[in-house]
């Protein structure tokens, strides 16, 4: 029992971890799409397209594996929460396909480049906008009956997962525009700068909203937060978060081109932490906890092995990807 | 006008509609992605230009199909859990584990390694590009092992146990993963992904040579494509017909549908060619039949026995009609590539290959042909495996999310729509580029770049990795 009890939270972090790769990986590249109309002119698109171009398709492998391992790990959650964020899985997908062939497509036409380029920024829009709103239907928690999901097909849309939607949004952007800094030069640069001034303030004010609504969804957030013991795991997020913003704020004053984007993903783990304190062991809030919903042991360490020997492998040569493209993106000298 | 439907009709619709769009993307690049590492080596090897050419030529077509294929495929990753939440729950520790096993050894290594594929030559040099193309393409193939196991398990479920909860779970990880049915049907996919992509570069260099037979690029790419279908057409045909008589032995209704057997015959089954299979009376009609020519086919005997569709519960019937005809229409498509592959044999050995009009239109027409051919053979085995999703144990019925009928209808529809817009720009432009001949010069996906010297040898890419690093 003792060993079932470790494997599923093994897991748990697994696939946590996972998703916390994509949501940070593909973040700031759908980012970079919603951040399109800032950046009317064709050389700073191309530069911007050329900033992620060789390493898209790697980010998204991360949204396969999360959904995959979700399957193989814990089959019963993916069984009762896809058909309960019907909706925006299929926008989220189909904004995904819309952006993906964009990095492909606008390269090989002139006359519908632009339409290309409005496909890549308003599929960014709709994949982030129904992440966003799949992360808080989660949240306030899905009705289930045997096995099944019970609600109905808009089940999902309330004015909380509305406002994790635009968190999001918010989000990804902050991502996108300090990627930028990091990635390309000149007036490029300083336009993502101003941005970023923008976006912090908005995603500090979103984190506030969706961190008051949170606790109030129902009694078990609550508790987390501001009872004994949760509150010791808990307090030091706010704390951290507010370090963070500062140094945040310094490195976006001094220019320091390296750090925005570190610590803009600094604080997507704070806020990523908060949430796995608020929903452990629970991975269909309210109703079902990972144990419940774990796939059978021999299933979980047949997989486990893979993780455990692959895992590191697949963070070696990704990371030598981003390596052979490392630097900044100048103008003209694009892949495409 | 939706809620009237059966959501499981529309669901089924669903899966095959998003599932034949994607299937065509797989099945070219699988092919493509090999073609491309022999492109490659082959100019690592002789240092020849021509070589280096055809990969930048073929490597901006990769590209765009590998983007289709990724992004259809990350829809399918999804669809099990949105419409068959139920397939996913039961399944999911049997089937899951094998596909998180496909994204951890292939599609993370096609996607680490595609970047440096498409962009990186100059970065990292010829040597290092290679391996990053040879990482890719092996990435292709493993790809194909995992997802073609989890495929066959539901055809021919093996090694697998039920929990008190309706799981199926695992009791033998060998016996699931190489189940009856997976080594054929893995062999007879990757040959037919080989086919297929043969036949598309043949068809680019015979459509090019129609209007000039002197240049180097297609008269290279016609000849490999043409030694490729006439050396595997008959080694698919024999690989379909083992994978037949396993089919016989596992599945035997789907045969039944297949060979359009309503009825059993004691002393030899007849062959039937033609005819229209009436599902409801059971028979077919106007069946033009070679006698006992099926029984020596499957049974390697002429008067060997054959159950028909009769010996099955009619609960238990696949849809014979759409088996029947997908069945045929991939047989007639292998035979004529099979013939093209003979007239290739022949023009070749009477030293026309460049210049034989006919071989070329012949060559042309068979471009898509690859593509209808795996359609039909996906139609078969699927539509064959009908009504179950794993075969004999859960049926498609019982498989679906409990959604009502406007959730699934929209989605179909949306999925319609968008897949019409995006993958129809996307033929357009991958035509677009098969349109104009490879030459001198060529440049890869990174073409919008600076002019630089042109035809670049390995030894300058090696220089040129200095200079840009």
């Amino acid at each position: 029992m003792i060993a079932a009890v470790d494997l599923a939270t093994v897991w748990a972090f697994i696939i946590a971890f996972a998703v916390f790769v994509y949501v940070v990986m593909d973040g700031f590249d759908l980012g970079l799409g919603m951040l399109f109309p800032l950046f009317p002119a064709k050389a700073d698109r191309d530069v911007i397209m050329n900033t992620v171009a060789p390493v898209w398709d790697g980010n998204e492998t991360w949204l396969v594996l999360g959904g995959g391992g979700l399957m193989a790990a814990f089959p019963l959650a993916y069984a009762v929460l896809m058909p309960a964020l019907y909706t925006p899985m299929i926008a989220m997908l189909i904004g995904l396909v819309f952006r993906g062939v964009a990095f492909e497509f606008r390269w090989r036409t002139t006359a519908a480049r632009n339409r290309w380029d409005i496909a890549f920024a308003a599929g960014s829009l709709l994949a982030t906008l129904a992440q966003g709103i799949a992360l808080g239907a989660i949240l306030q928690g899905v009705r289930v009956e045997a096995r099944h999901y019970a609600g109905g097909w808009w089940d999902w849309l309330t004015s909380f997962s509305l406002l994790t939607g635009v968190a999001l949004v918010i989000g990804y952007c902050l991502l996108g525009a300090t990627w930028l800094i990091l990635k390309t030069e000149g007036a490029l640069r300083d336009k993502a700068y101003r941005a970023s001034w923008v976006l912090l303030f908005a995603m500090l004010a979103a984190i506030a909203l969706v961190s008051i609504a949170t606790p109030f969804l129902n009694i078990q957030y609550a508790q987390r937060w501001f009872a004994w013991p949760g509150i010791i795991l808990a307090a030091p997020v706010p704390l951290a978060v507010a370090a963070v913003t500062a140094l945040l704020m310094r490195s976006l004053a001094a220019k320091q081109d390296s750090r925005p984007f570190l610590l803009t993903l600094a604080f997507f783990a704070l806020s990523y932490a908060g949430l796995g304190i608020s929903m452990y062991p629970y991975i269909v809030p309210q109703s079902i906890t990972i144990w419940q919903a774990a796939a059978p042991q021999n299933s979980q360490i047949f997989m486990l092995v893979g993780v455990a020997g692959l895992l590191p492998l697949i963070l070696g040569y990704t990371g030598w990807a981003y390596w052979v493209f490392r630097g900044k993106v100048r103008a003209g000298s694009g892949y495409h | 006008m939706l809620s009237n439907l059966d959501p499981i009709v529309i669901a089924r619709a669903q899966f095959a509609f998003t599932m034949s769009f994607h299937i065509i993307f797989p099945a070219f690049s699988i092919g493509l992605a090999s073609y491309l590492a022999v492109l490659e080596a082959l100019w690592l090897w002789t240092g020849r230009e021509v070589f280096l050419n055809l990969f930048q030529y073929w490597l901006k077509i990769f590209a765009i199909a590998f983007g289709m294929g990724v992004v259809s495929g990350i829809v399918m990753s999804y669809q099990f859990g949105t419409n068959w939440s139920a397939f996913a729950d039961k399944t999911g520790p049997v089937i899951g584990p094998l596909m998180a096993y496909e994204v951890l050894t292939a599609f993370f290594l096609e996607a680490g390694f595609l970047g440096v594929m498409l962009f990186g030559l100059e970065r990292v040099g010829p040597r290092l590009h290679f391996v990053a193309t040879l990482m890719v393409a092996t990435g292709t193939l493993i790809s194909a092992f995992w997802i073609l196991s989890a495929n066959s398990w539901m055809q021919t479920p093996a090694g697998y146990a039920i929990n008190p909860e309706g799981q199926f779970v695992v009791a033998d990880w060998f016996k699931v993963i190489f189940n009856p049915s997976f080594p054929y049907r893995l062999v007879h996919m990757v040959l037919a992904a080989y086919l297929t992509t043969s036949l598309v570069v043949g068809a680019v260099g015979a459509y090019h040579l129609l209007r000039d037979q002197h240049l180097a690029g297609p008269r290279m790419m016609f000849s490999m494509a043409m030694w490729m279908a006439a050396l595997v057409a008959p080694i698919q045909i024999l690989a379909g017909d083992q994978h037949g008589i396993n089919t016989l032995e596992h599945q035997p209704a789907k045969v039944m549908a297949m060979e359009g057997h309503y009825q059993s015959h004691k002393d030899g089954a007849p062959l039937v060619l033609f005819g229209l299979p009436d599902q409801a009376a059971g028979r077919v009609d106007y069946a033009i039949e070679i006698p006992k020519l099926s029984s020596l086919i499957l049974k390697h005997s002429l008067d060997a026995p054959l159950a028909g569709l009769d010996t099955v519960p009619r609960e238990n019937w696949p849809p014979v009609p759409i088996t029947f005809w997908s069945f045929r229409i991939m047989v007639a498509l292998g035979f004529l590539i099979f013939a093209l592959g003979l007239f290739s044999l022949w023009a070749r050995w009477r030293g026309t290959l460049f210049n034989s009009r006919p071989l070329h239109v012949f060559a042309l027409t068979m471009g898509p042909a690859g593509f209808i051919a795996v359609l039909a053979g996906w139609i078969t085995t699927e539509t064959g495996r009908q009504p179950f999703t794993v075969y004999g144990l859960l049926r498609t019925a019982d498989a679906a999310s409990p959604l009502a009928a406007p959730a699934v209808g929209s989605s179909l529809l949306a999925f319609v729509i968008v897949y019409f817009i995006v993958f129809a720009a996307g033929a357009i432009y991958i035509l677009r580029l098969m349109a104009s001949s490879p030459h001198h010069g060529e440049r890869g996906p990174s073409g919008d770049m600076p002019a630089r010297a042109a035809g670049i040898t390995p030894a300058a890419g090696v220089a040129g990795q200095g200079a840009l690093s």
